[in-house]
């Protein structure tokens, strides 16, 4: 979707505002219970990490800009909590829940460790030829889907460089709509500067997108 | 959620309330335990972080048979020294040299490597680098006081998928015959960014 998360080559957000290095991970305390919560919930199954990321893209743009990254994160979390039926409208409005027993899947400590360095790798087979090979020039498509995408606005209708194969990968537009994983051969594309920018590309510039096949035609 | 200023006010900042609130819904439903909750914070705190990078760059530095592995198969390299899991399933290493200058981002979201790199600082998620870091990472790079060599190039990786990359820094000069903890000390988080270089040992 062109949601407010798709910034790349939007203008007016000002300067970078660098932290140094010993700048704490978290800022308050409860950026960290905000990341810990995400994760834990992730943990029961009920959707996926693209489902996560379009819950995040489909807040208001004015919510959005208005929100810190871990806010973001949390107002995602409680669509998806509402939206699968793990917390009622009423209970998160109120507050007010019944003591329940631990949920079959809830993640325990002990977990944490080995889920963590399980992770979710995304890589699957594929029976199908490459229909791109590295040199291959192609044109990111003009798209604007309504439902999640990972092609960014600022690449569709410019012509760049296959310059890699991935190999099969769960596809996202797919996947984050309860449609399965959909697995698509993913591309590294490389883009000059100009192709994207036109005159005013800064000199010496490449970008690059990983892309999924669809994303692409020949050119 | 309101903010009542009355004497019993506790100031909790509303997204603090917010998510404590959440905090204690979940676990009253038995869907979320606070032990595993303190478990991932500890270990995004103090066990994985920039550290961890910084000994993948210094092997590489190091050991050229090491530095070939990275570039051909990332994801073994990195997790033949423990490196794995969450958010770094799939690696590439981007190596700086004199002719191009890597930077990574991600426009859409915050993808970052997390088992290399630990939690993406607060700059790295924001909407003025994540809309910049294509369009002028130039002018990006001036304001983190990086200035690039004449005619180096300017490659950007935007993290569109789970691909997730680390920037292997130029080796500073005045660095031979340092320790691979010695160099590792020059490595900085912002340089396997791209938004910084390495370290000149003093």
């Amino acid at each position: 979707m062109n949601g407010p998360h798709d910034l790349g080559g939007q203008m007016g957000f000002g300067a970078i505002n660098p932290e140094g290095e010993s700048a704490p991970v978290f800022h308050a305390g409860w950026e960290a219970r905000a990341l810990a919560l995400t994760l834990c919930v992730g943990a029961l199954g009920r959707w996926t990490l693209d489902e996560s990321r379009h819950a995040r893209e489909s807040l208001p743009p004015a919510v959005y800009y208005g929100a810190s990254y871990y806010e973001i994160w949390i107002r995602g979390l409680e669509a998806l909590l509402v939206k699968h039926g793990l917390i009622s409208a009423e209970e998160m409005a109120t507050g007010q829940v019944a003591e329940a027993a631990a949920h079959p899947r809830r993640l325990p400590a002990d977990a944490v460790a080995p889920a963590l360095a399980r992770g979710g790798p995304t890589d699957r087979p594929l029976q199908t030829a490459p229909r791109f090979q590295p040199g291959d020039k192609v044109r990111a498509k003009v798209i604007h889907k309504r439902g999640h995408t990972r092609l960014p606005r600022y690449v569709r209708g410019a012509v760049g460089m296959i310059e890699a194969d991935h190999g099969g990968h769960v596809f996202p537009d797919t996947n984050a709509h309860g449609q399965g994983e959909a697995p698509q051969r993913l591309y590294t594309v490389v883009f000059d500067g100009r192709a994207l920018w036109g005159d005013d590309a800064e000199p010496g510039l490449h970008i690059s997108v990983d892309a999924w096949e669809s994303y692409l035609e020949p050119a | 959620m309101p903010h009542d200023h009355s004497e019993h006010d506790n100031h909790l900042d509303p997204i603090d309330a917010r998510v404590r609130a959440l905090e204690t819904i979940l676990t009253r439903k038995g869907l979320v335990d606070p032990a595993a909750m303190d478990r991932i914070i500890q270990t995004y705190s103090e066990d994985v972080g920039p550290k961890n990078g910084a000994q993948v760059v210094a092997r590489a530095w190091s050991e050229p048979g090491f530095a070939d592995w990275l570039a051909q198969d990332a994801t073994a390299a990195i997790g033949s020294m423990g490196f794995s899991g969450r958010q770094g399933e799939h690696m590439q290493a981007v190596f700086n040299t004199d002719a191009v200058h890597n930077l990574v981002v991600c426009t859409l979201c915050s993808c970052y490597p997390w088992p290399v790199l630990g939690l993406p600082p607060t700059w790295y998620k924001s909407p003025a680098y994540r809309s910049r870091a294509v369009y002028e990472p130039r002018a990006v790079l001036a304001e983190f006081g990086v200035t690039l060599r004449e005619g180096q190039n300017v490659r950007v990786w935007d993290s569109t998928a789970e691909l997730r990359y680390l920037v292997i820094p130029q080796r500073p000069a005045g660095s031979e015959g340092l320790s691979q903890a010695e160099l590792a000390g020059l490595v900085t988080r912002d340089s396997m960014i791209g938004a910084g270089l390495a370290q000149v040992p003093s």
